[in-house]
């Protein structure tokens, strides 16, 4: 089992859990996992093209996968995949301001 | 490491005093103390991070303080921003912040940069320090910090929050990585969390902040391990810190072997804010607030429908029926299309998305009431607070 790390912003989408156990070859496969458990999460992971999205970055324990054999990275049991988007907060001011 | 200006400064009997737990540690001494107030550190922001950030940076004898802010101090900025204080409320930030940071440490030079730092400012502005702290709270300003950090060799010592969350990291150094590289490309501004899934608590950026500026004093004196190639992940519910590999991309556009960034850009256009978008209401059917009161009183026949979320319902509501934006797609059946639906939220915004997916699922009497439950709390009763 492979135990995915669901950052804040993300946990709505996987009813509020921060981390989600799957069982998976590679990170493709957890991925997709993931996302057939938690359909909501995909639009905000994925481009219309099925592409991670640009500000969202996938770590397999502590390595970024675009370093190593990016989606296709093979997992080993008890590995850890961290979904880490950015975030601009410095005072969650201007969120609530522009009333978005 | 950065090239801090190699002045020599004296220390005088009052400054040795002051910094004494400073100088009898070794890694600090008189030699540290010296760089300290020789650094010229520029904060962006004195808002959550900003804060403590350079009420540190101050106590810590940094010698020149830049300090960048446009901002007036308001009621909701105190939760967190604890360099200002309940009179300050009103007040220019900047003004607040510089008497605070003066008041701790009156050695220290604090220059007040009364601006909204832009790409026509930024490069000039920073030529003139050492180190970069980014205490900001949007991406536009963070890609330009970040550009403008690359571009003038000046270290960009980064942290940012989300609710129970905070990234900290050092961008922007000769052999390390930047935030491009990290993230080539912001969200998309639909996708970025709204208000309602906002909010942040208040303590944690008081942590980032101060992680910081331990970053900001480490790269003065050259000691320790700074967090460069090292993005910090800060949970402050699970009060678990993890570490994450950085690695410089070779095509980054900014930082790499053959940038295609060589001058500062309009980062608003960059991170897909346009003018239009600054206005919530896209477009949709609205009503006034005092229409809508003048429409209660008459006793007129409508639904009022709040999207917001449950706690908010909580803190103030109109008496609407409660089916938060996310749960509409789900929900829009308990909804009657051939009655008149008014929808608000906190200030609009949700609300309007929230009409134009009912105009789309079929309901043609929608309204968006503009300005939301704070426009109701100024302009028809004040007894309902504000958020």
């Amino acid at each position: 089992m492979s135990k995915i790390h669901i950052p804040t912003p993300l946990r709505q989408y996987t009813g509020k859990q921060s981390t989600v156990e799957v069982k998976a070859g590679s990170v493709a496969e957890a991925m997709n996992a993931l996302v057939a458990v938690h359909p909501e999460l995909k639009r905000h992971l994925y481009t219309d093209e099925g592409k991670l999205r640009a500000f969202v970055n996938l770590y397999v324990n502590d390595e970024d996968i675009r370093y190593l054999q990016k989606e296709a990275t093979p997992l080993s049991d008890g590995d850890n995949i961290s979904i880490v988007p950015s975030i601009a907060g410095g005072s969650a001011q201007s969120a609530v301001k522009r009333g978005i | 490491m950065p090239a801090i200006t190699e002045i020599p400064v004296a220390l005088n009997k009052d400054e040795i005093l002051r910094y004494s737990r400073h100088l009898i540690m070794p890694e600090v001494g008189m030699d540290g103390q010296q760089k300290l107030k020789a650094a010229r550190v520029l904060c962006i922001g004195t808002g959550g991070l900003g804060s403590p950030l350079a009420l540190y940076l101050a106590a810590a004898g940094v010698g020149t303080l830049g300090i960048v802010d446009f901002d007036v101090v308001d009621y909701t900025n105190l939760q967190r921003q604890i360099i200002h204080s309940t009179a300050d409320v009103g007040r220019k930030k900047l003004d607040s912040a510089a008497d605070k940071l003066t008041a701790i440490n009156p050695f220290v030079n604090v220059q007040k940069f009364d601006m909204r730092l832009s790409s026509e400012n930024a490069l000039e502005l920073f030529r003139d320090f050492d180190i970069i702290a980014d205490g900001t709270d949007n991406f536009p300003t963070r890609y330009l910090v970040n550009d403008a950090c690359v571009l003038t060799g000046k270290p960009n010592v980064y942290g940012s929050i989300f609710r129970f969350e905070g990234q900290a990291s050092v961008f922007a150094t000769k052999e390390g990585p930047c935030y491009r590289c990290l993230y080539p490309e912001p969200p998309p501004p639909g996708l970025v969390p709204s208000c309602a899934e906002g909010g942040v608590l208040g303590i944690l950026p008081g942590l980032v902040g101060v992680m910081q500026a331990t970053e900001v004093v480490k790269l003065i004196l050259g000691i320790g391990d700074p967090l460069i190639g090292r993005l910090l992940l800060i949970d402050a519910l699970g009060m678990k810190f993890r570490e994450l590999k950085l690695r410089k991309n070779p095509d980054c556009p900014v930082c790499g072997a053959h940038p295609t960034v060589t001058k500062l850009i309009d980062y608003n256009e960059f991170c897909g804010i346009r003018g239009e978008e600054k206005s919530v209401s896209n477009g949709v059917p609205e009503i006034q607030v005092e229409d809508l009161k003048r429409r209660i009183d008459a006793k007129e026949d409508f639904v009022l429908l709040d999207v917001r979320e449950p706690h908010e319902y909580q803190i103030c509501n109109l008496g609407g029926k409660l089916i938060p934006l996310n749960d509409l797609p789900t929900r829009v059946n308990e909804l009657d299309s051939s009655r008149e639906i008014v929808v608000h939220c906190k200030m609009g915004g949700r609300s309007a998305k929230a009409v134009a997916f009912l105009q789309q699922a079929g309901f043609s009497k929608v309204k968006n009431l503009a300005g939301g439950i704070t426009a109701w709390s100024e302009r028809v009763d004040p007894t309902v607070p504000k958020y």
